[in-house]
């Protein structure tokens, strides 16, 4: 018996093709948020919403990462026609989306035709957080009545995002959804995050949301 | 249509890895694969080896053993720079207990070596 070193990173696979993913990505201009949250936090609203909100200024696209259904992809093809569901390509159900997995869906979509592209991850605060998929940018989403210690309870979705969107804004007289102890967990565990408040069921600051997109779209396509 | 836990995806970038280093290493069996993985990284030892003993059989690293060496966490106040073991929920320096804090080590997810034949 003899003993090898190895030392290789397990991770790296999925590095690999992201890098790959954000490479083809970066090659047809088209600029890819990650969206992630808890089941319910409302990713598919903020889609629906960005969408909405968007469509005059900007060619989008939306891959939908649902693990056993098309509800979402339904509910987002009334709003564009680039939607691309990945638990219809034979791959088991999984509890993340991982890089491998965005790569088949890019081939299928018109990149040269699009500016933006969303990504609606599966809803699990926990494994998400260790797979990228080739974005630009990651972007969680927690909404009231989930409480404001999942910081606390998950912090590695938080610590690796870019921007942090507090939704559901309208319960706030229904719910004990502490704002400044939820944003200051944040900017405890990553100062660098930027934190939206709004709500999609009343589109309460969807317009500040949707002019950083706008910008980080702007930005990222002069860079290349 | 099965559901799947995102340990299969890495189990089976650890088989990969095995295979080709005891490949490499001219080996004919792989007896045991030696994994770091850190106290905060998102998988579970167990589930990795459930998958690993169904994704490697019939390969020349069926039936071995995977070891874990857990990293314990720890986290850097970012105000006083004191590197702490979080004791709970709540990540605050025990030093200044300032909330603002990085994780320092506990992320690792690596193979570090291999035992073969």
């Amino acid at each position: 018996m003899k003993k090898i070193e190895v030392i290789q990173n397990i991770l790296e696979a999925n590095e690999t093709i992201a890098n790959q993913n954000q490479q083809l990505l970066d090659k047809h201009k088209v600029f890819a948020i990650n969206i992630m949250s808890a089941p319910g936090a409302g990713k598919t609203s903020l889609i629906l919403q960005t969408l909405k909100r968007l469509k005059s200024k900007l060619n989008m696209a939306v891959i939908e990462g649902d693990v056993a259904s098309t509800v979402d992809a339904e509910k987002v093809q009334s709003e564009t026609k680039a939607v691309v569901q990945i638990n219809t390509r034979n791959m088991p159900e999984s509890c993340s989306l991982m890089a491998a997995m965005i790569e088949p869906a890019l081939k299928d979509l018109p990149l040269d035709n699009i500016e933006l592209l969303l990504i609606e991850n599966v809803g699990n605060l926990i494994c998400p957080s260790e797979f990228t998929l080739g974005e630009h940018k990651r972007v969680v989403i927690s909404s009231l009545p989930e409480g404001d210690d999942k910081p606390i309870k998950y912090p590695l979705i938080f610590i690796d995002a870019d921007v942090v969107i507090i939704n559901k804004m309208d319960l706030l007289p229904y719910v004990d959804f502490d704002i400044a102890a939820f944003r200051r967990s944040i900017a405890g565990l990553n100062p660098k995050a930027e934190v939206f408040q709004l709500s999609c069921k009343t589109s309460e600051g969807i317009e500040r949301w949707c002019s950083w997109v706008l910008e980080q779209v702007e930005t990222n396509a002069t860079k290349l | 249509m099965f559901h799947q836990m995102h340990e299969f995806g890495v189990t089976e970038n650890i088989v990969n890895i095995a295979l080709a280093k005891a490949g490499e290493a001219q080996a004919s069996k792989v007896i045991q694969i030696n994994i770091v993985i850190g106290e905060m990284a998102g998988f579970v030892p167990d589930c990795i080896q459930f998958y690993f003993d169904s994704l490697s059989k019939d390969t020349i690293a069926q039936g071995a053993v995977l070891h874990f060496e857990l990293v314990p966490a720890q986290l850097r106040c970012r105000n006083c720079s004191t590197i702490f073991h979080p004791q709970d929920t709540l990540w605050s320096c025990p030093k200044c207990q300032g909330q603002s804090v990085e994780i320092f080590q506990g992320r690792e997810l690596y193979i570090e070596s291999m035992e073969v034949e």
